[in-house]
């Protein structure tokens, strides 16, 4: 950029990631800055970021449309059956216009591939009520009301943050009954995120500090010994590197609330309790070092024109003017800063990860932290190192010009930038590591255990590094102590002598061998055998070597490896991937995703980099953490708390599968066993269309008579209650894999709504055989005959959902009765007035005379009594379920065959 | 302020939205459906024999008098050319037929449940409302207008194809014929004679000027004025025979009601004898396959005969109660292991 003043001679400055100011950013220390507008418009983060949220579909839609799809094909095969026997029918001598029923001319006119048309059409719209088009309707009110129980449930509540859970979307409430593998984030999600600096190590000694024990004071010296005390020098340099090598800023208004702000107790050990601070960083990591040198008497204070003050064990001010700071980036994973003492020295503190640090420190002082290192990483700790560097004049002169110039380069910035950085950041020496611990979140691993219990795999995916992300899964309980670990990582892949990719191969090779082929043969259906005899295996596989898996140099052995590589994940009870870019989380989950049998992936995160892969998954889930509300905006679900999560899938989800399920079953059905007397009655018509039910009936079936009573099912409805569901994780696999719509539950519904249409019918033809059924000798007609059909229906359909109903609420009781008292008042009523708009009374009295006759009451009730006798035997002989035989709800409700079979 | 956003931010604490309702959770244990089932069983049981010992004490008698065969009575009759033509049944009884009799005609293999013959009629018309005299509606084709473009009142297929055979009843005692008296009131629904159908009023003291300007149906013999000259009260539209035929049949096999045997000598049945049923042979069904037949039936609380009813509830009955001795049975084994584990 080029500066223009009128008493200036143009400057030339380099503008970089660091001079750019986000959106709300606020101005300090100065009344106007020059600015220049980037990245606006389409190329806006929000704009780059839209995915173009696609449509999330769940797996009982599919079944749906599937189901539709048979339903379409039985209405064309009645309508097409229909039509062929009507004209073979009419082929009959006498048959097509007998005397009595003669034919307008123009009918005799019409063609009759024309009439056979419109014949085909006529009998479409006859049985077009198959179709439950008002199933599509009650789904989506069940789905919204539904939904609503998630965000009133108080279970979800947190009053930390004062939020409860929020829906965002109500199309997926039944797909949480219905998950299969669940992809979660690490840092916030299974950690709380919350640093603390649990202990540091200087030159190999080591320093923990505990509070709760000993409460140390000034006098009694700041560092508590454990076995021996490093040299006071190195204590002191170690704990100026804390306060001087990070990003961090002080707020010195320490009456707002943050949510950086974590200081605390520690407070009252300083002097000046009143200087409350408040510290604001990019990465809660730094505060929690920061907040650790606080601890030990070392105090940042904060940055003044370029200048670090830091406040030491004396209480007194040190000052060091801040010459670089080294940009901490993924790559390096560290970061430096260039300080210059009060004396004129020249330092450089680094601190990163061990991997990246130990090779630019003396390898003699490696070995003395390396040792404390992987002990806190395998305790579940982030460990950082810390190393500084004096520059000599020359060699700052060198590193100064080299940055200034690659800073100002305006092509391969990065690059240079990175070459220096590279070059600068040798030769150290290394002065001690630091363990911050995230602590795991409440009631995590009784979550990931309670996961595992219901068969859903739960894979980790994860930034960090596999030490740390390995001892977060045993804590979590992810990894047992008996769990066989397969790894594949960079560490494995580089043990042998043979090149990467042969070592990749073979050891998926091994792998599989292990997990997948010597594995017992897994029972269809089911995900995991719960026989604890097996051994379980944990797979862990970090970024390098999933890109080398995804894109390997052979595209041919592409297909080869992503197949052992799922799989051996498919085999194993918990898959751990670490160091994951946020891109190849979504890419792992959309290839589970897509793998065979398309499992239902659910992802939980918190942060804005899991939100392409809460995006990619069928259900996403956010989480309500510290770090931001990206996650949260882009879920479908947004929780408090992980252990919320157990809730939500297998209560509510388990609940919502269940009724959604039966309500998508019962359509079906209702409509089958409605239309089929229709169809049948063809037969008895000479295929004429004539309807057996009136109009009114036609269209008040699925609006009134029978929708009231499924909807309420359909939220109300708890077949066990939600403590044995919770209590009991195995339950969720008997939901698994679209259990209740699967083709199987499809045909016994469609059996069982055949089955009754025939006894609806027939049970009513042979009544008809002599139509003189009231005890004055008087015959009924064709409109008695299709009220008697669609009485028995309506009260069949609706008794069918009585039985079905496990949970009675007042509301259940009040739309179940309440919709067959409205059919009778309703009949009474459309009966019992000659309606002045309507061309002929078809109705008029039909209902009353019906009830007038006992032999019609004889025959609805056994009618009813023979519909629900395979249906009630189904219900006697399955196990009760019930809140106090809660044992018995924990195995599988079991016919008594099988309880035979087991005695 | 705290404690505020806490009570704006907490959901409700209610039974409903935290789906705790106190609910019935009925469990179908064996100690209620084992002796569930045998009661329904047994009541069923009861209730099919009640109804099988009815449907047999109910007498019918069934005559088919189409002609179909050459040595039927009326096979002479079946020649579309013959006008007027009457033929005679003989019908022997052993024993009393007890009253009340209830006389059906029948008729198969006819579609009165055709939906174009269901619709085609006019319901304005026999509703009384003269203007729909001058218009049917269209539903009435092709028997709307006749030939010269007058209005065919009533106008239809229905009422066109009205049944029109008539009978009449003799006991033949010593030689002689005594004609048995026919009750044809209250064979119609009563709602249809009493609300539904409405005849026109009479214009100028005459009911047969209410027709003016109309014909009467192609098929009938006589107009609608003139069904029933002898009494008003069953002319027109509110002629029972006309009611009876109009409200349609359920299935293409079906008998509708004709007359009532109630009077007189006959009040409480035909003595043992012999009879003779005239029939004036009009109705023509030979051309779509169609038979025609009489029933003479007593009738019972249930309706007329139907053995179908009491089946079923024995079936049902039986079926339930063997199904509760085999769920004891398997129950009893069941818990016993039950105990034993």
């Amino acid at each position: 950029m080029h500066i223009y003043k009128a008493d200036q001679e143009p400057a030339v400055r380099s503008l970089g990631p660091e001079n750019l100011l986000l959106k709300g950013a606020t101005l300090k220390n100065t009344k106007k800055i020059n600015g220049v507008a980037v990245y606006t418009g389409m190329e806006t983060k929000m704009a780059l970021n839209y995915q173009g949220k696609s449509q999330k579909r769940s797996a009982v839609e599919k079944s749906i449309n599937a189901f539709l799809l048979v339903y379409l094909c039985i209405l064309i095969s009645k309508a097409v059956v229909c039509t062929t026997l009507k004209y073979v029918w009419q082929s009959k001598d006498g048959q097509d216009e007998p005397w009595y029923n003669q034919k307008t001319q123009k009918e005799k006119d019409t063609n009759m591939y024309v009439k056979m048309f419109t014949d085909f059409l006529s009998f479409m719209v006859l049985f077009n009520f198959i179709i439950p088009v008002s199933m599509y309707v009650t789904v989506e009110m069940q789905k919204f009301l539904g939904s609503f129980f998630i965000t009133w449930d108080k279970d979800f509540f947190d009053p930390e943050i004062q939020e409860g859970a929020l829906v965002n979307t109500s199309d997926l409430n039944e797909e949480l009954g219905q998950v299969e593998y669940v992809f979660t984030d690490k840092t916030g999600t299974l950690t709380q995120n919350n640093m603390e600096f649990i202990e540091c190590c200087i030159d190999g000694f080591q320093y923990r500090h505990r509070d709760e024990l000993d409460g140390f004071t000034v006098t009694d010296g700041p560092v508590s010994k454990l076995q021996q005390k490093a040299g006071l020098e190195k204590e002191e340099l170690f704990l100026r590197a804390l306060c001087l090598c990070h990003t961090v800023q002080v707020k010195e208004d320490g009456a707002e609330e943050t949510p950086g702000d974590q200081v605390d107790g520690v407070d009252g050990m300083f002097p000046q309790p009143e200087e409350e601070r408040c510290f604001i960083a990019s990465s809660p990591d730094e505060i929690a070092l920061v907040k650790g040198a606080m601890r030990y008497g070392f105090t940042f204070l904060g940055l003044e024109s370029k200048n670090m003050k830091i406040k030491n064990r004396q209480n007194d001010i040190e000052e060091y003017k801040l010459l670089h700071v080294l940009n901490f980036d993924p790559v390096r994973r560290r970061m430096s800063v260039i300080v210059q003492t009060k004396s004129g020295e020249t330092l450089l503190f680094c601190k990163g990860a061990d991997s990246s640090i130990f090779p630019r420190v003396k390898p003699e002082e490696v070995e003395r932290i390396r040792l404390h290192v992987e002990r806190n990483a395998t305790e579940g700790y982030r460990t950082l190192c810390v190393a500084f560097k004096q520059l000599s004049a020359e060699e700052y002169a060198v590193a100064d010009t080299g940055l200034r110039e690659a800073r100002l380069a305006l092509q391969d910035r990065e690059d240079k930038l990175m070459a220096i950085y590279n070059q600068v950041e040798t030769g150290m020496s290394l002065i001690g590591a630091t363990a911050v611990e995230d602590r795991l979140q409440e009631e995590a691993a009784e979550t990931m255990e309670a996961l595992q219990g219901a068969g859903i795999k739960v894979w980790v995916l994860t930034g960090d590094k596999m030490e740390t992300a390995k001892s977060t899964c045993y804590a979590c309980r992810l990894f047992q102590r008996g769990t066989e670990l397969l790894e594949l990582t960079v560490r494995t892949l580089e043990d042998g002598r043979t090149k990467r990719e042969d070592k990749l191969l073979e050891l998926l090779r091994d792998y599989h061998r292990r997990a997948v082929q010597d594995a017992p043969p897994v029972k269809a259906g089911v995900t995991r055998s719960w026989s604890t005899a097996n051994q379980e295996y944990g797979f862990i596989i970090d970024g390098a070597t999933l890109s080398l898996l995804m894109n390997p140099p052979r595209d041919a052995d592409a297909c080869l490896y992503r197949n052992l590589f799922l799989q051996i994940c498919q085999n194993s009870t918990a898959v751990l991937c670490c160091r994951m870019a946020p891109l190849q989380k979504a890419q792992i989950v959309k290839m589970v995703k897509n793998s065979k049998g398309s499992p239902i992936t659910l992802s939980i995160g918190d942060g804005a980099n899991d939100v392409s892969m809460i995006l990619e998954a069928h259900v996403g889930i956010g989480v309500k953490g510290k770090e931001g509300r990206q996650a949260v905006r882009n879920s479908d679900y947004a929780i408090p708390k992980l252990k919320h999560l157990k809730k939500l899938l297998l209560a509510h989800g388990h609940l919502y599968y269940v009724r959604i399920a039966h309500l998508v079953q019962y359509f079906f059905y209702k409509n089958l066993c409605f239309i089929l007397p229709q169809f049948l009655y063809q037969f008895f018509c000479g295929y004429s269309q004539q309807p057996l039910y009136d109009a009114a009936y036609l269209t008040m079936y699925n609006i009134c008579f029978t929708s009231m009573p499924i909807l309420a099912y359909s939220l109300l409805e708890q077949h066990m209650a939600i403590e044995v569901l919770l209590d009991n994780a195995t339950l969720y696999r008997q939901i698994a894999k679209n259990a209740m719509l699967r083709w199987r539950p499809f045909l016994y519904w469609t059996v069982l709504g055949i089955f009754q249409g025939l006894m609806f019918f027939f049970g009513v033809r042979f009544l008809f055989s002599n139509p003189a059924l009231q005890d004055n000798g008087q015959v009924f007609g064709n409109w008695s005959y299709g009220t008697i059909v669609f009485t028995v229906l309506v009260f069949t359909v609706t008794l069918k959902l009585a039985l079905d109903t496990r949970h009675w609420t007042w509301i259940n009781h009040f739309v179940i009765w309440g919709s067959l008292a409205f059919y009778v008042f309703f009949s009474f009523f459309w009966g019992g007035i000659i309606w002045p708009f309507l061309k002929q009374q078809r109705l008029y009295f039909v209902f009353a005379n019906m009830l007038s006759s006992v032999s019609a009451w004889l025959v609805i009730i056994i009618l009813i009594l023979l519909s629900l006798l395979p249906e009630l035997l189904l219900v006697v002989l399955r196990k009760p379920r019930g809140p106090h035989s809660r044992q018995m709800a924990a195995v599988t409700p079991l016919s008594y065959k099988h309880l035979m079979e087991r005695y | 302020m705290k404690n505020e956003g806490e009570t704006a931010e907490r959901p409700d604490n209610t039974a409903f939205t935290q789906q705790r309702l106190p609910a019935w959770q009925p469990i179908l244990s064996a100690g209620i459906v084992i002796p569930g089932f045998l009661l329904i069983g047994l009541a069923f049981i009861g209730i099919g024999v009640g109804l099988f010992l009815t449907s047999q004490t109910i007498q019918v008698l069934e005559r088919d008098y189409t002609g179909f065969d050459k040595d039927s009575p009326c096979f002479s009759c079946t020649n579309p050319n013959t006008q007027n033509c009457t033929c005679e049944i003989t019908i022997a009884l052993s024993e009393l037929f007890k009253g009340p009799i209830f006389f059906y005609y029948g008729l198969s293999n006819y579609y009165q449940n055709f939906r174009k013959y269901g619709v085609s009629k006019d319901y304005y018309q026999l509703t009384g409302d003269t203007k729909s005299f001058k218009s049917p509606q269209e539903s009435c084709s092709p028997f709307d207008f006749d030939s010269n473009k007058n209005v065919i009142v009533p106008c239809g297929a229905i009422a066109n194809s009205m049944f029109n055979d008539t009978f009449e009843l003799y006991h033949i005692i010593n030689g002689t014929k005594k004609q048995v008296p026919l009750d044809g009131k209250g064979i119609s629904w009563w709602t249809d004679y009493n609300l539904k159908y409405r005849n026109p009023s009479f214009v100028n003291g005459s009911f047969a000027k209410a027709f003016d300007g109309t014909v009467k149906p192609i098929n009938w013999p006589k107009p609608a004025y003139e069904l029933d000259l002898t009494d008003q009260s069953n002319n027109g539209f509110l002629n029972q025979d006309f009611l009876v035929w109009m409200r349609r049949s359920a299935l293409p096999e079906f008998r509708k009601l004709y007359r009532r045997i109630t009077e007189g000598d006959y009040s409480a049945g035909l003595p043992a004898g012999n009879y003779s049923l005239t029939v004036h042979y009009n109705y023509p069904v030979l051309t779509f396959d169609g038979r025609k037949k009489v029933f003479f039936s007593n009738v019972s609380w249930m309706g007329g005969k139907n053995d179908f009813l009491g089946i079923a509830y024995l079936v049902v009955g039986s079926l339930c109660v063997v199904m509760s001795v085999v769920m004891l049975i398997v129950y009893a084994k069941f818990k016993f292991s039950d105990d034993d584990a």
